[in-house]
């Protein structure tokens, strides 16, 4: 009998979550500072082979002969390096006794959202209290995908007990040298998933509740690497729609992703840092690499929900090796207050009638800037390369900015690239038709917001589709005048 | 049911409305009529409470409560319905989904759960045919790329499902052809009651061939300046709006 999302929920619901994935690791705190050092006691803290501290101390390498990049329409100071501390023992499990100790700001959230209350325990770091099972949900998960062969961990204990995987994929879609945050990334890269789903298996759940759960220890340069095998399929969501209060202001991911023939990998993000206060100030930077490649007749589709960070800096792309492959990127970034956001994706065609496309869907509130920034690129072998593109912007009120940056090549005569743009401003007479329907101005502008996104929130699996509206109402609340 | 004194009010600074009087009952259908720039629409926003337009004196009182403090939305929770003019396209938002959200915040604020679905569904169905509404067409945007007569349809449709107690027609007959016309009559004639009024704000005399009003009231500046039965409309047809200016 397949496990599905459903009854892994009830569990959740019952259960107490016993352990994550992520290794215990002793409570200890590095110095400030990054040299080599620094990245060999990490790989040692890790317990790493050889070849794992090699490739991070090549990376740290490179790392110190790169520039930060300022292309971006985004203006922030930029983080001094040698302050932050690079190693941190994951954060004591139990903060509070009771959730009478949270703030109660974050509860109310979570209400909105409708996380159970065992989750809302969970995602603040307090003591759960029923116990049901002595089983953890994590095993019976775990055991569910043992049984397809299917592997799901920390990117630590892939390392240790699948080298070979890690060995042969790490690096190859998202090079170390690619860009200054992969490379600082890949040196010191704290902790993430790994999933390799073997030939033909079509994972049954959606690697997604087990996901969030875990999101509370998640570090701050995380690694995530995802294989699918030929004719396999598998949809992996990944984030939170629950607002994570970091302390940390950087964070830099990488996510690679390898579809090989006849795969397909859908990768949806629900992002919800902490945005900043009102005034813009505090806030995560998000510098996010995330890239696939497709191999012949495979698919990858990004699906991405952003709402949170003051500064984002993401592109999620899919390089389109194989012949007929196809590359898919869904997009909505909401900005509120003073958050930048320069997102968009990169299709590089490479193979024969390879298709891709873009849906990119813009909010601009309060004193926000919102750009999309994308490239499709068509090389010379990628005969019949199709694309379409729609980048649509919505903006709210005068104060806010939506850019939008597309960039074509096409070196194949045979390519067909399509490129729609609209920009749009949700009007007074708009709420107020809403109004005399006896729709409150903050519902309303919820309903324009919904609209106008419909076709990426659709692209989520279902579940968190409801809770992504949800968020997209939260996230502008008080954005009305 | 609404109770109009001496009403004044402005927008931008431009006084339009100059002490209108007016008094609707229940079971009443009430004709305004009068040339551009009266003042006609003004009036039917103030009454659904628009924020640009500010009363400077006078009062609106509905069922005896005072509306001119109550915000856009609680008036239409206390029953008030407009078929506006041009009524706004919001893209991806089914015609469905938005009546649906519509009448659960009427329903929250006056305490009431969610109407179940099946309720809601056999209303829509109900209220669809009586407004020859296809059922593909429930399943639009809301207004886009909608023909004049369909949009005007649509707000008819909406003022089916909502039930108000006041229903007021901004210039429903604009756009309309004569065949469009008399299906969003016979709607609004099939939902009159002894305990709902309405508001027929006109230009011309057609539309109330179809919708016959109680009382026909002329509008000049701002100002009621003549009332009278439906008569009053076939004169104003006749002789036109100069006529009324001369005598006023």
């Amino acid at each position: 009998m397949a496990y599905t999302e459903e009854e892994l929920k009830k569990e959740l619901e019952t259960k107490e979550y016993e352990y994550g994935f992520y290794t215990d690791i002793d409570s200890e705190t590095f110095p400030v500072g990054l040299n080599e050092e620094v990245v060999l006691r990490i790989s040692q803290k890790k317990k790493e082979p050889e070849w794992m501290t090699q490739w991070r101390l090549k990376a740290y390498q490179a790392w110190k002969e790169m520039d930060e990049p300022d292309w971006a329409n985004v203006q922030y100071s930029k983080p001094d390096y040698q302050a932050i501390s690079y190693y941190s023992a994951p954060k004591k499990k139990d903060q509070y006794k009771s959730l009478d100790e949270v703030d109660p700001e974050l509860l109310k959230t979570f209400d909105k959202l409708g996380i159970s209350i065992d989750e809302q325990k969970k995602l603040t770091g307090v003591a759960v209290d029923i116990v049901m099972d002595s089983v953890s949900v994590a095993t019976t998960f775990k055991d569910t995908l043992a049984k397809k062969g299917i592997i799901f961990c920390s990117i630590s204990e892939a390392i240790q007990e699948h080298p070979d995987l890690v060995k042969k994929y790490i690096g190859t879609v998202v090079p170390i040298q690619d860009n200054y945050f992969s490379a600082l990334n890949s040196a010191v890269f704290s902790d993430g998933s790994f999933c390799y789903i073997p030939k033909g298996v079509r994972c049954p759940m959606e690697l997604s509740t087990y996901f969030r759960i875990n999101q509370a220890g998640t570090g701050q340069f995380e690694r995530t690497l995802v294989i699918a095998d030929q004719s396999s399929y598998v949809s992996y969501l990944e984030g939170c729609t629950a607002p994570s209060r970091d302390e940390n202001q950087l964070h830099a991911a990488v996510v690679e992703l390898v579809a090989l023939d006849d795969a397909e990998i859908k990768y949806s993000t629900v992002q919800n840092w902490f945005p900043g206060d009102k005034n813009g100030k505090g806030g995560v930077y998000n510098f996010v690499t995330k890239r696939g490649i497709c191999h012949k007749n495979s698919k990858i589709s990004w699906t991405q929900v952003e709402t949170g960070s003051a500064v984002t800096w993401k592109y999620p792309s899919c390089i389109l090796k194989g012949d007929n492959s196809i590359g898919e990127f869904y997009s909505i970034a909401l900005t509120n207050n003073y958050q930048q956001a320069d997102t968009g994706t990169k299709m590089i065609h490479l193979g024969k009638n390879t298709k891709s496309t873009i849906i990119s869907k813009g909010i601009s509130a309060g004193k926000s800037q919102n750009s999309y920034r994308g490239l499709v690129q068509v090389l010379p072998r990628a005969t019949n390369a199709r694309n379409f593109s729609q980048c649509d912007s919505l903006l709210m009120g005068n104060q806010c900015g939506a850019h939008t940056f597309p960039y074509i090549e096409a070196k194949n005569k045979t390519a067909q690239i399509e490129h729609e743009a609209t920009t749009s401003k949700i009007g007074e007479d708009q709420i107020f038709y809403c109004n005399q329907r006896g729709i409150d101005p903050e519902k309303a502008i919820a309903l324009v917001v919904n609209g106008f996104s419909k076709e990426v929130l659709n692209k989520l699996p279902m579940e968190f589709a409801v809770e992504a509206q949800k968020l997209l109402e939260i996230s502008l609340e008080g954005s009305v005048g | 049911m609404l109770t109009i004194e001496n009403l004044h009010a402005q927008v931008e600074n431009k006084q339009i409305l100059n002490g209108i009087d007016l008094d609707v009952k229940a079971g009443e259908v009430h004709a305004i009529m009068g040339p551009n720039g009266s003042g006609k629409s003004t009036l039917s926003s103030v009454i659904a409470g628009h924020q640009d337009y500010e009363v400077n004196h006078g009062t609106m009182l509905l069922e005896g409560e005072d509306l001119v403090d109550l915000s856009p939305e609680e008036r239409a929770h206390k029953g008030i319905f407009l078929s506006f003019q041009y009524p706004v396209e919001i893209p991806g938002v089914s015609v469905t989904n938005f009546i649906k959200t519509a009448i659960n915040a009427s329903r929250k604020a006056k305490g009431l759960e969610d109407m179940p679905a099946n309720v809601m569904l056999k209303k829509i169905r109900e209220k669809s045919s009586l407004l020859e509404i296809d059922s593909r067409f429930l399943s639009r945007s809301l207004n886009e790329g909608f023909s004049g007569g369909e949009k005007k349809r649509n707000e008819i449709f909406q003022m089916a499902m909502m039930e108000p107690k006041l229903s007021i027609l901004d210039e429903t007959d604009s756009g309309l052809d004569i065949d469009a016309l008399k299906i969003v009559a016979n709607g609004v004639n099939r939902l009159r009651s002894k305990d709902n009024a309405t508001i027929v704000i006109t230009h011309y005399q057609r539309l109330l061939e179809y919708i016959v009003p109680d009382f026909v009231h002329v509008l000049l500046d701002g100002k009621i300046v003549k009332s009278g039965t439906k008569d009053l409309a076939v004169e104003l047809e006749e002789k036109g709006y100069d006529w009324i200016k001369e005598m006023a």
